[in-house]
């Protein structure tokens, strides 16, 4: 390592974004990324650690200090073959990965100055790549195996991705008309260009893993059918889909969505250029988004464009609770979104027709921590008050979709209905594998791939043992 | 009425299931409840009534044709058992939904009374298919075109105060008709199903788009459902939800060159 690094090493180059005033009317992507002259700058300030930490960070242990090495000589292409090793998904990883909780939580910058940005580094090779044309990798020879794997989300992606290197015949199963999961359904086009999650699609595609849109599996064909027809191996990872309603009164009311209704209309079904689209979806001048996450973030963000002018978070912990990332809570800041911390709804009220007028929450304390280690939100007596509003959206969480659960005999649930799976992604039944929200409640993209890779090598192992 | 290539829904498909269906690039996926099917063809049938967007672009599909979205099939079957004596309603397009419902209750043993019901004699339909599928058919149309110049309501009410034995009713139809067959029939406690048709996106349990209360219980109609105990529907927060899109749906009418003919219910099935 070298000596002690200069003050300006300490800094890290920042990444450009559009202005709050531009964006927030507009769809496109909020983060510009590196150009070239800003990314070696910004890959000269590693130190290379011998034995990096940021790697450890990694679900998917890419060797970070090697392709910031290639960035820092300017072999771009090197550095993204060198991701690749790893990641078969950069483009979208380095988007949308909490990297401040990860890789770049391990770096040593972090404990003076700022970590290395290595998630806009693993973006600014991916975009590279995209503009330059995708290289394949070299495909192991076939197996003559086959692979089910059910879901196209990142899970799916991934397993398809390593299985289809690996030399196995795989095609991908997609209950929606677009392959992509949660990355097309639900993380808005201005956090996450549908274009880029169209090309690392097509990338697995290449790869040789084939894709069938508007199958559901538990319904068109069930996993015994799977096997019937011939696939040797199953993969599930068809997330966590059906979303959470808090059970309070007025809930079903008009203008109530839950935040993957909203959000699936706004970007699966690009509702937000209506009528050209012919999906429809609600805009209000007054909104509550209910919930301190990501897809609470998404939703509020979401509805500040379709031109809400008093979009607001309603969370019952405070801000250091929100396990939302932090850089999305200081983007929806900016633009003009407010946190109302330490609230819980507890009621919503209607006109006559059945339209949501009102919001009736009461205020929260913090009390001693509860299982999350999280301070629990306690309610504060006879402290309810109402805010008018025209459009709430419920974004409290999604619990796996039972489908496959019902449909699928010797498949061993939990009391949380995911999927029991050993360390490899084995679940209860033979022969299948699963991964992702289906399988663990850790909900962000890169584990879902981590664990899907996991599983992906048990299954190969399994198949050419 | 049209039948589309699907050999896979049509191998799985039983009675009160249903397909999501898009028809082009920037279509909204709407729901259709599947009213026949014929593993052997690889064929569905399905009915569709042109009250929106959709419908009106299915509307003008030609033999073979492409529809470019189609999955399925969709929510839980429908109870199939010998209950004894059945009556099964359809009302207006819904009886696309009843034909297949009556056939698979007959075929299971039971004595099938049905009624049919639509706003004038034109617009009945499969009135032949249920006859067969009937030991006896009753037919009403609003205007009296033909059969009881009423509602099926009418005539169940006739049946009941007759002292019908009925074991059974199995309702499809708009929401209104559907409710005023469960208020009928509650007071005599008569089990009643009906198949609601909320507005739907995903249809996979994904969205919550389709939430109904059924006892007092937030339920998703694609995937508990589409079929629940008529007593125990809040119709009211049926028709109120049903009603959610009314105002964009003209705007979407009017932006296309389809004619304009937005009913009170532009999404049912």
């Amino acid at each position: 390592m070298a000596g002690k690094p200069s003050e300006k090493l300490l800094k890290r180059v920042p990444v450009r974004k559009r202005p709050p005033e531009i964006r927030k009317h507009s769809f496109d992507e909020v983060s510009l990324g590196y150009n070239e002259e800003e990314a070696i700058a910004e890959a000269s300030r590693c130190l290379k650690c011998p034995s990096p930490f940021c790697v450890k960070g990694c679900p998917v242990q890419i060797e970070i200090p090697a392709f910031i090495e290639c960035i820092k000589k300017g072999d771009f292409s090197g550095a993204i073959a060198k991701i690749k090793e790893k990641n078969s998904l950069p483009g979208i990883c380095g988007r949308v990965c909490p990297q401040e909780l990860q890789c770049e939580n391990e770096c040593v910058f972090g404990k003076r100055g700022v970590p290395i940005a290595i998630g806009a580094l693993e973006r600014f090779a991916a975009d590279y790549e995209l503009r330059k044309g995708v290289k394949l990798p070299k495909k192991a020879k076939s197996t003559g195996k086959s692979v089910a794997v059910v879901g196209s989300g990142p899970a799916g992606l991934t397993a398809a991705g390593e299985l289809a290197k690996l030399g196995h015949d795989v095609t991908i199963f997609e209950a929606l008309h677009l392959p992509g999961g949660v990355l097309v359904y639900g993380i808005p086009e201005f956090r996450l260009p549908k274009s880029i999650v169209k090309a690392e699609v097509e990338y697995v595609s290449r790869l040789g893993a084939k894709v069938k849109t508007s199958v559901i599996i538990g319904r068109t064909l069930t996993i015994d059918d799977l096997f019937e027809s011939g696939y040797h191996a199953v993969f599930i990872g068809t997330g966590a889909g059906s979303p959470w309603f808090m059970r309070i009164p007025g809930e079903n009311l008009n203008g109530i969505y839950s935040a993957n209704e909203f959000l699936t209309r706004c970007n699966l079904m690009k509702a937000y250029v209506f009528p050209e689209y012919d999906t429809p979806v609600h805009s209000g001048k007054r909104v509550a988004v209910i919930g301190g996450g990501n897809a609470a973030m998404d939703a509020a963000r979401t509805a500040l464009r379709l031109g809400g002018e008093d979009v607001r978070i309603i969370y019952r912990r405070s801000r250091d609770e929100m396990p939302a990332r932090a850089e999305e809570v200081r983007n929806a800041e900016e633009e003009g979104v407010t946190l109302e911390l330490l609230a819980n709804p507890t009621r919503y009220l209607g006109s006559k027709e059945g339209r949501v007028e009102q919001v009736e929450c009461l205020k929260m304390e913090l009390g001693s921590p509860d299982e999350s280690g999280r301070r629990r939100p306690v309610p504060v007596k006879g402290s309810e008050y109402l805010t008018p509003i025209d459009l709430a959206i419920v974004a409290i969480g999604a619990g796996p979709n039972p489908l496959i659960a019902q449909t699928t005999d010797g498949l061993k649930v939990g009391d949380d209905e995911r999927f029991i799976v050993d360390e490899q992604g084995k679940t209860s039944r033979d022969m299948v594998w699963a991964a992702g929200d289906i399988a663990s409640a850790e909900g962000t993209v890169i584990h879902a791939m981590g664990n899907a890779k996991t599983a992906a090598l048990a299954i190969h192992n399994y198949l050419t043992k | 009425m049209f039948k589309v290539k699907a050999p896979e829904i049509a191998k799985k498909y039983k009675a009160g299931q249903f397909v999501i269906l898009r028809v082009h690039e920037k279509g909204e996926r709407i729901p259709l409840t599947i009213a026949d099917s014929d593993e052997m063809e690889g064929t569905i049938t399905l009915i569709s009534q042109e009250v929106g967007k959709t419908t009106t672009a299915l509307g003008k599909l030609r033999r073979g044709d492409r529809i470019p979205n189609l999955v399925g099939p969709l929510g839980k079957p429908s109870e199939v058992g010998n209950f004894g004596q059945v009556v099964v309603i359809g009302g207006g397009v819904a009886t696309a939904v009843a034909y297949p419902e009556a056939r698979a209750l007959k075929g299971a043993g039971n004595r099938m009374i049905s009624i049919i019901g639509a706003r004038s004699k034109d617009l009945l339909i499969l009135e032949e298919e249920m006859r067969r599928t009937s030991d006896e058919l009753h037919i009403t149309t609003d205007d009296g075109s033909k059969g009881h110049h009423g509602f099926v309501t009418d005539v169940l009410k006739q049946l009941i105060e007759k002292q019908t034995k009925i074991d059974r009713v199995v309702a499809f139809g708009p929401a209104i008709m559907m409710k005023a067959v469960a208020n009928l029939t509650r007071p005599h406690r008569i089990k009643t199903m009906v198949s609601l048709n909320p507005i739907m996106v995903d249809g996979t349990g994904m969205c919550g788009a389709c939430r109904v209360s059924v006892a007092g219980q937030t339920k998703f109609a694609c995937v508990d459902g589409p079929s629940f105990d008529g007593h125990e529907v809040d119709f009211d927060l049926l028709m109120a939800r049903l009603r959610m899109y009314l105002d964009q749906e003209k705007i979407s009418m009017q932006s296309s060159t389809a004619r304009m003919n937005v009913a009170g219910e532009a999404y049912g099935r």
